[in-house]
């Protein structure tokens, strides 16, 4: 059930620019490397000298192939480069090289989680296609009076373009989206995922309709390289179509920028004939050809999907959906979270601890799984140890503590985990109280001690056995297995 | 054949290969002689001399002659057509929106005739300057130049074909031994044929485009044009070869020897003959010169065989779509931003790029962007630019189908001798309709071969065509050189003709 | 099919050209003639023909030419002063155009 704004439906697509990760350009030689002086990235088919023809790089063609395997796309055998003719200082050949009747991937699906409210909802969002295409270069406007700078280092790299059905139904929605799509691009390798530096930018379609009506026009908010602003752009654009229908104005096709600074969308300077693209087949490019055992290739090569990933964790870890969608939202996550459960042999602990205590401390500490002080394996020997009885779960929180600060470096052995696990158990003297005999004394002593809670218990009131179980380890000094002063209070007590 | 340095204008190539490594005459001095020889020129063939560059290229020439490290060409001069970019050089293409351009890189096919590419080594010969042509290769006349027209050196008043004319009238007028041309629909044959000379435009991909500046990507072949076949082969020989790395369209074949392959006798080699060719159009002086040629083809043994191309005549709608098509999105690259001319007076962008591009092209190259923009552009698309591409296959079909029935093709290359400088100036329709034989061949990426075959009305050259099956230019090369071998219409040069 | 004044100015603009009226008037007739040629083309039957895009494609027992792929390694060194010789206007490296308003 989608959810309305103001009676609306809110109909959002996305087309995605994804920079591939190629060390050189689509077309050319040069390199792709960010941060460069203006222009010595751009050699003279990036710059369209007289006499320049594309050649293209097999490093992009692979990139595609791995995303069209990842969100279970047909890959086209036979896919045609197209030229989209207009004028644009950072176009330098007055048309870009793309891919218009027939892309190299076709179809596809990208599932993931979002909060719809208070619930957990999973979407599937259906892709119409992905195909290959150059960047543009860049125009500075700061440093010039009435003028504009132009560098072309960024003109031909390569970007993979991403669409999808007009199929999400709120921001957040589109949101969960995109930051899913981010992870399967950065997760396979094929981007960087830096959207500061510009290698994954959403262009967004909105549009309203009230439900069961046609579809409604639609205005696109280019370039949105954060999370954050997709989420504001979306909700001022909805609000402001919204608005602009209810006071009596019909929607015009426009193509909107958002500012940042105002929280708002604005038209752009309207392009006439922009639409007139005049595409037709490059004739400096013969149609690119994937044959079948490439893709096989690939596949066999590359790394476990993350949906792959996520379903074998339910199947063989027996984890929840949810649990599973979320340990595979990067490649380290999943990696630490499987090497712990397989040492501590308790799967859903560990998937506790890695979606909990552990992210927690990484999000506060601004750092990564793959450079986390505590070791995947000696977070797996800590869950064993808590669940052998040696410590509680609290005081195994203790224990974390003082392996992720401590300098010495973590062990990936288990034996050696262990080892260092006990350590710190012994150091702070954390070992729960597993003797029965030290603690039915200690309970005796207690019941004694509060009759009032005893015959309250007795009357009904279940507060007062709590009380008695904070008692008790209060007195065993937070060393007792709270499960067992539960179990051993409730048959004194029978 | 004479070997004296007041006749070095008058040797073939190889002739000329020789004098040079025999010592006979340094490179400096071959260079020095056909500079004077431009600087004396009245056609307007060159448009860019520089004899500093050209003197230090000879000078390198000199110093591998001595220690026998040169090329097969080492020392031996050849001009350019000015599509093709030069470092050394200025590169214009014909146009004012290119004034002054210098480009970073040479052209493949320069480097080929020059020093070589890569690892590979060049034929090392010395470019003598950029040679004039209508502007962006868009013309049959070279009238449509930016700079000047050229003339012909039969008849100063008469075009010298084009759209390499510069190319044409510098070899007929003995500027230089040999030039570079390029061929899209014809601009290779049918300036040769006008100006008397032997050119020949090789099968599409054969050449590398690296470096050529575009004009219809799909149909822009480099190729030689020479004084005879023999030269020609020298020259095609190192101009082809794939150019893997830099060029898309380039076919993976390998080179060819073709001066290897010229000792076929033309005995049993069936010739088709289209009647299309041959039709009312065809002006008289050209076809009793063209029947004379395949009589003396027939006499060395060759067979005469009836074709037809039924699809002749609407080559020419559909190559006036798809050039311009192609052509009106590859000249959108010259905006006044990156290189090239721009507008003094503008207000804005947009009046930035439409103010430059209106000063710097001419009106044929504005009239072929405007139509190419036409027929690509929404709802036009399928009606011109598709039904173009796809009468375009049903053309190369018909060329399988007659080779199914002859070795080689052979024809006029154009239904007129060259016609007077204005003639066309008010008609720009006449010289689309005048490139009906040449088309064909274009379009279907076939090799063709324009042969001097003797002359017309006012003693004005006529080329025969000569058009064969894909990557066939041995044959073709060989036919043309059996022919040559028996007459002397290619010796012939206006020195002993008309005077310039 | 006929063109007008009007669809001379939008293919004009969109080719970004600045014709004056003359220009204009003499590019109508011109291309008009032009297209009285081209007409032709509509009564060719072309049902079931693979448009050509590309020459090659008609070679005898050549399969149709696929695009070739090169290695993914820079090559190109930086070459921005060779490259921005002939540009009309730079400056610190970038190439100065009038201010571009989106």
């Amino acid at each position: 059930m989608s959810k309305l704004v103001q009676g609306y439906e809110v109909v959002i697509g996305f087309e995605t620019h994804t920079q591939l990760s190629t060390q050189s350009k689509i077309f050319s030689r040069a390199s792709t490397a960010f941060g460069a002086e203006p222009n010595t990235q751009a050699c003279a088919v990036d710059l369209a000298l007289p006499g320049t023809l594309p050649v293209m790089n097999v490093g992009a063609v692979e990139r595609a192939i791995e995303f069209g395997l990842a969100v279970n796309a047909h890959i086209a055998e036979r896919s045609v480069f197209a030229r989209k003719n207009y004028f644009y200082p950072d176009l330098p050949k007055g048309y870009q090289i793309s891919q218009f009747e027939i892309p190299v991937v076709q179809g596809g699906e990208v599932s993931f989680f979002f909060e719809e409210g208070k619930e957990t909802v999973r979407k599937t969002v259906r892709l119409v296609r992905a195909h290959l295409e150059e960047d543009a270069g860049k125009s500075l406007h700061e440093d010039f009076v009435g003028q504009s700078g132009i560098d072309l280092n960024r003109a031909g790299t390569p970007l993979l373009e991403i669409v999808t059905e007009p199929d999400m139904r709120s921001s957040d929605e589109a949101v969960a989206y995109a930051k899913e799509l981010h992870k399967i691009v950065t997760w396979i390798g094929i981007c960087d995922g830096n959207m500061q530096e510009g290698s994954f930018r959403c262009d967004a379609n909105v549009s309203v309709r009230k439900p069961g009506a046609e579809l409604g026009t639609r205005r696109e908010i280019k370039n949105l390289n954060s999370f954050k602003f997709m989420q504001q752009a979306i909700d001022y654009e909805v609000r402001w179509q919204i608005e602009q229908i209810e006071d009596g104005h019909a929607i015009q096709q426009a193509t909107v920028l958002f500012d940042p600074d105002t929280g708002e969308t604005r038209a752009m300077r309207t392009k006439e004939d922009a639409a007139d693209y005049r595409y037709f087949p490059d004739p400096d490019l013969p149609p690119l050809c994937v044959a079948r055992d490439w893709v096989e290739r690939v596949k066999c090569e590359m790394a476990e999907l993350p949906r792959v990933m996520a379903e074998r964790f339910v199947t063989q870890y027996k984890l929840p959906e949810y649990d599973a969608t979320t340990l595979t939202q990067s490649k380290a996550m999943a990696a630490y979270f499987e090497t712990a459960a397989q040492v501590c042999e308790q799967p859903k602990l560990a998937s506790n601890w890695v979606m909990g205590e552990v992210s927690r401390r990484l999000n506060t500490n601004d750092g990564g799984f793959d450079t986390i002080p505590v070791s995947a394996t000696q977070l797996g020997a800590l869950i064993a140890r808590i669940h052998d009885n040696t410590i509680s779960n609290n005081a195994a929180k203790d224990v974390f503590d003082a392996l992720w600060n401590d300098a010495a470096t973590s062990s990936t052995d288990k034996a050696a985990a262990l080892q260092q696990v006990d350590a710190v158990i012994d150091a702070k003297g954390l070992k729960q109280m597993n003797d029965s005999g030290a603690l039915e004394a200690i309970i005796d002593e207690v019941l004694a001690a509060n009759p009032d809670n005893v015959t309250q218990y007795r009357a009904g009131k279940d507060k007062a056995f709590n009380a008695l179980v904070g008692q008790a380890m209060k007195a065993s000094k937070g060393k007792a297995n709270p499960a067992q002063v539960n179990e051993m209070l409730k048959k004194k007590l029978s | 054949m004479t070997n004296s340095t007041q006749e070095l204008h008058l040797q073939s190539l190889s002739e000329l290969a020789s004098t040079l490594h025999s010592k006979k005459a340094s490179a400096v001095e071959v260079a020095q002689h056909f500079l004077k020889r431009i600087q004396a020129d009245k056609t307007g063939a060159f448009l860019d001399v520089n004899a500093e560059s050209t003197l230090a290229q000879a000078r390198s020439s000199d110093a591998r002659l001595t220690t026998g490290t040169g090329g097969c060409l080492e020392g031996v001069p050849i001009a350019h057509k000015d599509v093709f970019v030069t470092r050394d050089f200025v590169t214009t293409a014909g146009s004012k929106i290119l004034t002054n351009y210098r480009s970073p890189f040479d052209a493949t096919v320069v480097q080929k005739l020059a020093h070589g590419v890569n690892s590979q080594s060049g034929a090392g010969m010395v470019t003598l300057g950029k040679l004039n042509c209508d502007e962006f290769a868009m013309g049959s006349g070279n009238e449509n130049s930016a700079f000047h027209p050229v003339r012909n050196p039969w008849d100063a008043t008469r075009v010298p074909g084009g759209s390499s004319g510069g190319s044409a009238a510098a070899v007929a007028a003995r500027l230089t031994p040999a030039a570079t041309g390029t061929d899209t629909g014809g601009s290779i044959r049918q300036p040769a044929s006008f100006c008397g000379i032997t050119g020949i435009k090789p099968t599409y991909g054969r050449a590398s485009r690296y470096g050529m500046i575009a004009y219809a990507s799909s149909l822009d072949q480099a190729g030689p044009m020479a004084r005879s076949a023999e030269d020609c082969a020298l020259l095609l020989s190192a101009m082809c070869g794939p150019d893997l790395d830099r060029d898309s369209t380039s076919l993976d074949v390998a080179t060819e020897n073709f001066s290897a392959k010229l000792t076929q006798s033309v005995k049993g080699l069936c010739i088709g003959i289209p009647k299309e060719f041959f039709g009312e159009g065809l002006a008289t002086d050209v076809r009793i010169a063209i029947d004379a040629a395949l009589k003396i083809l027939e006499t060395q043994g060759a067979q005469l065989v009836p074709i037809s191309l039924p699809r002749t005549e609407l080559s020419i709608p559909v190559y006036y779509i798809i050039a311009p098509a192609e052509a009106s999105s590859n000249l959108s690259r010259f905006d006044g931003v990156k290189f090239g001319h721009r507008a003094k007076d503008y207000t804005d962008l947009v009046s930035m790029y439409k103010q430059t591009r209106a000063e710097g092209f001419g009106e044929e190259v504005k009239r072929r962007i405007m139509t190419g923009a036409y027929v690509l552009s929404h709802g036009y698309y399928d009606a011109y630019y598709l039904q173009a591409q796809k009468i375009r296959r049903m053309i190369a079909d018909d060329f399988q189908q007659a080779f199914t029935q002859c070795d080689v093709i052979a024809g006029p290359v154009a239904p007129s001798v060259a016609w007077t400088l204005g003639h066309n100036a008010s008609d720009p329709l006449a010289d689309y309709l005048a490139d009906i034989f040449t088309l064909p061949a274009s379009l279907a990426g076939l090799p063709g071969m324009s042969v001097p075959v003797g002359f017309g009305d006012a003693h004005m050259p006529v080329g025969m065509q000569l058009i064969g099956n894909y990557l066939q230019e041995a044959t073709l090369l060989n036919v043309a050189h059996q022919f040559q071998l028996a007459t002397d219409f290619h010796m012939q040069s206006p020195q002993r003709g008309a005077a310039l | 099919m006929s063109l007008t004044t009007l669809d001379i100015q939008r293919i004009a603009n969109l080719a970004r050209l600045a014709l004056q009226p003359a220009e204009e008037a003499r590019m109508l007739d011109k291309i008009n003639d032009f297209f009285g040629i081209v007409e032709q083309i509509s009564a060719v039957d072309t049902t079931g023909v693979v448009p050509m895009a590309h020459p090659v494609d008609a070679m005898r027992n050549s399969p149709e030419m696929a695009l070739r792929l090169r290695a993914d390694t820079v090559s190109e060194p930086n070459q921005r002063e060779a490259n921005q010789q002939s540009a009309p206007a730079v400056e610190n490296g970038l190439f100065l155009v009038p201010k571009v308003i989106e």
